[in-house]
């Protein structure tokens, strides 16, 4: 029987910025940053009351797990705001709309009413997308 | 969006700006006065407000920010002591004190800590990935 989810990916156009983004910006902690050679780095990040939940920012390049072909179009995807990832969600929406789009984030729709509770939408620094929700 | 969508988003706003203050100036000597003043309401209504918001009062969150960033710096080299007024504490005891209530270990057990950590890290990165995820990326190899 599965239990929990533990890792979850989110692919970005660019590690450093992602990080910048989810810390900075989300106020995500981050979980595991260790260096794997030269080039490239396992960085998870988690939301501040979630830690058992590994946000996995997955840089998209070319190498062992994508050809050249596939992290080109798979960039041109994220970039075009193809994907939504997930919902976040938060105890008061619109204090955290407010705090967040004086951070920067772009947001795509405003907290409204929803039949399932107030929900937002804004997009990562790589064109990703979130809910951001208050249930109930 | 109808006012009735949106509750009263300029009083939002301010007291976003106050807990952006104190985000920013926490290693400042600051207190409830001065993030009042930012926000600019009275001292009382903003607490009431504040904590309606982040179901925290202004001075508690304050504290929270203080020992994050602290633990922040702990993952550093910088000493213990240095790590307490670097955050804004005033007083060693009082940020042992506070640290071990809120983190649950003193501040020099959770470097400590955090230090092997990093060493683990150093020394066998792929302790710390997914088997699947290693091996798609060729890290298994090298």
């Amino acid at each position: 029987m599965i239990t929990k989810m533990s890792h979850v990916c989110v692919y970005v156009i660019n590690q450093d910025r992602a990080y910048e983004f989810y810390t900075n910006k989300l106020g995500f902690k981050v979980k595991t940053d260790a260096p794997m050679g030269k080039d490239a780095r396992w960085l998870t990040v988690c939301p501040p009351e979630q830690p058992e939940l590994e946000i996995t920012l997955f840089p998209i390049t070319a190498g062992e797990m994508f050809t050249k072909e596939t992290a080109n179009t798979m960039a041109e995807l994220v970039k075009k705001g193809t994907f939504g990832c997930g919902v976040f969600t938060c105890n008061d929406i619109f204090a955290t709309y407010e705090e967040l789009k004086a951070k920067g984030v772009e947001f795509t729709k405003p907290p409204k009413k929803e039949f399932y509770g107030t929900e937002a939408i804004f997009k990562d620094d790589s064109g990703n997308w979130f809910s951001l929700a208050q249930l109930g | 969006m109808t006012s009735e969508q949106y509750p009263k988003m300029y009083l939002y706003r301010r007291i976003v700006q106050a807990k952006l203050f104190i985000d920013s100036h926490y290693a400042s000597a600051i207190d409830v006065n001065n993030i009042a003043d930012e926000a600019y309401f009275s001292k009382f209504h903003f607490i009431r407000l504040f904590r309606k918001i982040y179901g925290k009062t202004p001075h508690q969150y304050l504290t929270v920010v203080r020992i994050e960033q602290s633990m922040q710096l702990l993952k550093s080299d910088i000493p213990v002591s240095e790590v307490c007024y670097a955050v804004g504490f005033e007083s060693f005891s009082s940020f042992s004190g506070l640290f071990k209530r809120i983190v649950g270990i003193t501040p020099s057990a959770y470097a400590a800590q955090q230090q092997k950590i990093k060493i683990e890290i150093a020394e066998s990165p792929l302790t710390f990935v997914p088997g699947c995820f290693a091996e798609k990326h060729g890290w298994m190899k090298k």
